[in-house]
């Protein structure tokens, strides 16, 4: 029941070497063992996506996958998305202007989530984000702010992308 | 809050840690030593036992301790959750244990408590743990629970009646005699769970050298979990302290004290160790409380024009297998029923059964989206048999503006006068038709029938009570620093409380709302408070805060006026100083006055002043406030596969003065979120023997991303009257008219087929049998 191995992953840029139980999840390890309780668990059945991070580029639900499967693998947390000088990124930067949390307790997954496809579809139609979103459950908002902080945040990430604009992002208190 | 110094739309200053990971939920606390639980749940709905057998779990590495009836008698002053409120008129059975000594009556109802190194060991364990069940019949509907020769609830019971009362008013009798139409039915609401995104969780940390106990834990109502480590550990409120961190949600799901809070507390206590539980889904789905479990029988006599005469009934009410809340759900579902509607005649019996389920309580609506379910359908009834248009039918039957105030011949669950004493129903109605384009919808659905589309719109009209007393603290207080520190009972769990407070606060001294701190409850900062449900933060915490940050300001303005010899109205506040109006330079800092009234020596201040440059306001509502809105949706349904599609959603909605209108339209969209899931999804199944047969998020479908529209709102501000900031609640308003709104458009979409809907949730496959029925019928 302790069966143990020794695994070493890299999260938000930082390498950790884990003893860690091959039963544990992953969402389990970033939370109690590595310490980022950003990650939340909602559900520990791959629905509600709450535990969404990315683990080597890609959105997974971290209460579905064990620690050791991650051995050797890029992993990003809600941690590991503003800058170093603590500027917003612009999906967190969208979600404070539109609204988008109210709990905060299913935002992470849903920005995790919003990372990933905005790579793939930088210029997504609303109905588009809604599909993309549909495996993140959220209580508290009916959705229309989570929407609304996307399609602003893609829009700002598009204008960023281009090359004649510096990158820069404002935080603010109101 | 007229004239208002601070943009009203003020960002949230909860966002930044909660957008960064840096919140800090229960769940995040790691105190060095701590151990988990798990819980041994009853598999049966109904069973006694004689004997728990721990040894084998016990023997399991890791396991520090498994608690069971025995130790909860021997540790604890009761056996028994201290409740709300007593009644004696109630079975003695009804009222919850912390853990059962040899019967369990639902699934999912704990019998022991594992404490061990981690919550996996923890489980390991649970699963070693045998109890040896006797199962018994289980009793699985409310109805049926309330037929002589039922099987009964609790085995000891002579029943499964908790109670039975009757709301009244009027001559119903009279009302059916004369009338000219009687149209009769039933009604089915299910009930679903509250399903905040964290589940309900306690860290719980028994200090043996201080004699301290301290309570993390995700909860509505931090007082009530407060007092009961009072009373059940018997310890004073010194030793006692209750701390909510940051909490995912709750929606009255975590509105009560549960047997896994006492248990974690226990353990706590007894190992001498902080412990920490953490409910999972599962335990979300077997374990806490759910709502709107009714079945209702109804009449209605009206007269030729479709205008209510009467209205009569039973409403066979499931309050599971404990009495939880008192009877809150029950008794506003009967009281809701007229709403903003003139109902002259009035009589409902309301038999509250329990059942082999778990608890109900309010999940947010309390009762309310049952009585308003049920008054919608009636109106509906009403058109479809008389040939009117059902908005029509309302319109002829809504309270007018013009009779605002209006005193309902009901009281109030306090027995005071029930007074709606601000709104204007018909003109948030007729807003909302025109919004919505109702004048042209025959025709776009005539246009959409002829391309084999079914569309259908729906209305409701809603009215619920607000603000219910009596009282929250905010102690409003500048220390040295200078810094404004907001104190509060209120408490946060998504709504933005703490940016609302702030704001209010920030008027009235003069400061920007981001300077502000507010530190949401902690018994040890805000003693004496109530909770979060009910719409009630705003009216009660908000008004609080106003009065005390007026009060602090008054200091402000007499110590300056002493200090520079002048009178007091003489003296300007902002910028976090106080000075003269003439002279801006002759000023003092909140930290100089901060200074003086703190005592320090040589700083005058006037002699009849109460020391310390703060002030602690408890608001005492004189009655209840009411939010109204009126509701329009458009839906398209696929008749073939019963999917419905929400095209378009209207709210018109006056919860009086907006403090902050952005949060205002968060609480209104995740409330018609949470009532489109009590319309089309969220059904919680239990079969024959009182077995969930759901529990997981793949079975019970929360609306998504995909199922829910954007929420087009237009505010109404009716003042209230009743609090100097003129505010209502919000909380609540947007899940209430849901159902009632959303079937009735479902219902006309289909209306070729002839279909009635008398239940909510109404599932595709369902809506399907509906046609296939109605076409039998035909």
């Amino acid at each position: 029941m302790t069966d143990q191995r020794t695994i070493a992953v890299t999260v938000n840029g930082v390498r950790h070497d884990l003893e860690v139980e091959t039963r544990l999840t992953l969402a389990d390890c970033l939370r109690h063992q590595i310490g980022l309780t950003g990650t939340h668990v909602g559900c520990e059945h791959g629905v509600c996506g709450a535990c969404t991070v990315l683990v080597d580029g890609q959105a997974v639900r971290s209460c579905l996958m064990l620690a050791v499967q991650s051995d050797g693998a890029m992993i990003t947390t809600v941690e590991g998305m503003a800058g170093e000088d603590g500027s917003l990124h612009p999906l967190q930067q969208a979600f404070h202007e539109n609204h988008g949390l109210q709990c905060g307790f299913c935002t992470p997954g849903v920005l995790m989530t919003l990372m990933e496809y905005l790579q793939h579809n930088p210029a997504p139609t609303e109905a588009e984000v809604r599909e993309a979103l549909s495996g993140n459950l959220c209580r508290c908002t009916g959705y229309q702010g989570i929407v609304a902080a996307a399609l602003d945040a893609a829009g700002h990430m598009r204008q960023d992308r281009s090359p004649d604009r510096v990158q820069g992002n404002k935080v603010s208190g109101s | 809050m007229t004239a208002r110094l601070f943009e009203p739309r003020y960002g949230r200053l909860e966002d930044l840690a909660l957008l960064t990971g840096k919140g800090r939920y229960v769940d995040d606390i790691h105190l060095p030593g701590m151990l988990e639980v798990a819980f041994v749940r009853s598999p049966h709905g109904h069973a006694t036992f004689s004997s728990i057998d721990t040894s084998a779990a016990l023997a399991l590495p890791g396991v520090h301790a498994v608690y069971t009836y025995a130790d909860v008698v021997r540790t604890l002053t009761s056996d028994h959750i201290p409740p709300d409120q007593v009644v004696d008129s109630f079975p003695a059975t009804t009222w919850p244990y912390i853990l059962p000594a040899d019967e369990v009556c639902f699934v999912g109802e704990a019998v022991a408590a594992v404490v061990a190194e981690s919550r996996y060991i923890a489980e390991d364990a649970a699963a070693l743990v045998v109890v040896d069940y006797e199962p018994l019949p289980a009793v699985p509907n409310c109805r049926a629970a309330a037929e002589a020769g039922s099987p009964t609830v609790h085995r000891h019971a002579v029943d499964n009646i908790v109670t039975r009362f009757t709301v009244d008013y009027g001559d119903v009798e009279m009302a059916f005699a004369d009338a000219q139409h009687v149209f009769g039915f039933s009604l089915k609401q299910h009930r679903g769970g509250a399903h905040s995104i964290e589940g309900r969780g306690v860290v719980a940390n028994y200090d043996p050298h201080a004699h301290q106990l301290t309570i993390w834990t995700s909860t509505q109502t931090a007082h009530k979990s407060r007092d009961a480590a009072v009373e059940l550990f018997d310890m004073d409120e010194s030793r006692v302290r209750v701390i909510v961190p940051d909490v995912g949600g709750g929606f009255g799901g975590k509105n009560t004290v549960y047997p896994e809070e006492v248990m974690t507390n226990m353990a706590s206590r007894l190992l001498g160790r902080p412990v920490k539980w953490i409910e999972d889904r599962r335990e979300h789905f077997l374990a806490a409380v759910q709502e709107r479990d009714q079945e209702w029988d109804v009449e209605v006599a009206a007269d030729g024009d479709g205008r209510i005469q009467g209205v009569r009934g039973t409403i066979y009410h499931d309050q599971g297998a404990y009495t939880l809340l008192g009877l809150h759900v029950p008794h506003n579902a009967a009281i809701a029923v007229p709403g903003p509607y003139h109902v002259p005649n009035y009589c409902v019996d309301v038999v509250v059964t329990e059942t082999n389920k778990v608890g109900t309580i309010p999940v947010r609506g309390a009762g309310y989206p049952e009585g308003n379910f049920t008054i919608e359908r009636i109106l509906d009834r009403i058109a479809r048999e008389l040939g009117l248009d059902r908005a029509e039918v309302r319109r002829r039957n809504l309270i007018p503006g013009s009779a605002i105030p209006y005193e309902m011949p009901m009281k109030t669950r306090e027995g005071t006068p029930m007074i709606y004493e601000s709104g204007d129903f018909t003109h948030c109605f007729e807003t909302a038709l025109e919004a919505s384009g109702h004048a042209g919808f025959a025709e776009r659905q005539a246009a959409a029938r002829a391309e084999g589309r079914f569309i259908g719109i729906g209305v409701a009209n809603m009215v619920k009570v607000t603000g219910r007393g009596p009282f929250e603290t905010a102690t409003v207080r500048v220390g040295r620093s200078g810094k404004v520190v907001v104190y509060t009972s209120a408490m946060a769990m998504g709504q933005g409380t703490k940016t609302g407070l702030a704001q209010i606060c920030a008027e009235q001294l003069g400061i920007e709302p981001n300077l502000i701190t507010v530190v949401t409850v902690d018994t040890a900062s805000s003693p004496i408070g109530i909770g979060a449900y009910g719409s009630r933060n705003t009216v009660n915490a908000g008004n609080s805060v106003h009065l005390a940050a007026g009060q602090v300001r008054d200091k402000a303005i007499r110590v300056a006026a002493h200090t520079f010899g002048v009178d007091a109205d003489a003296i300007e506040i902002g910028g976090g100083e106080a000075r003269l109006k003439d002279d801006p330079s002759k000023s003092l800092s909140f930290k100089d006055i901060a200074k003086a009234l703190g005592a320090a020596k040589g700083l005058p201040i006037p002699k009849d002043m109460d020391i310390g440059f703060e002030a602690t306001a408890r608001f005492r509502p004189p009655d209840v406030t009411y939010s109204n809105a009126t509701h329009v949706v458009e839906v398209e349904v696929d008749p073939e596969i019963g999917a419905v599609t929400l095209l378009r959603y209207v709210v018109v909605n006056d919860s009086g003065v907006l403090i902050n209108p952005t949060l205002v339209e968060g609480q209104l969209q995740g409330g018609v979120a949470h009532g489109i899931g009590n319309a089309l999804y969220e059904w919680m199944g239990y079969d024959e023997n009182a077995q969930p047969v759901i529990t997981n998020f793949a079975e019970y479908l929360l609306p998504s991303s995909t199922a829910v529209p954007n929420i087009e709102i237009t505010h109404v501000e009716t003042p209230s009257t009743l609090n100097p900031l003129g505010v209502k609640g919000a909380g609540e308003s947007g899940v209430i008219a849901v159902a009632g709104a959303v079937v009735s458009a479902v219902e006309n979409a289909l209306e070729p087929f002839g279909v009635w809907i008398s239940e909510a949730p109404i599932a595709p496959a369902r809506i399907v049998e509906l046609i296939e029925e109605a076409k039998t019928d035909g």
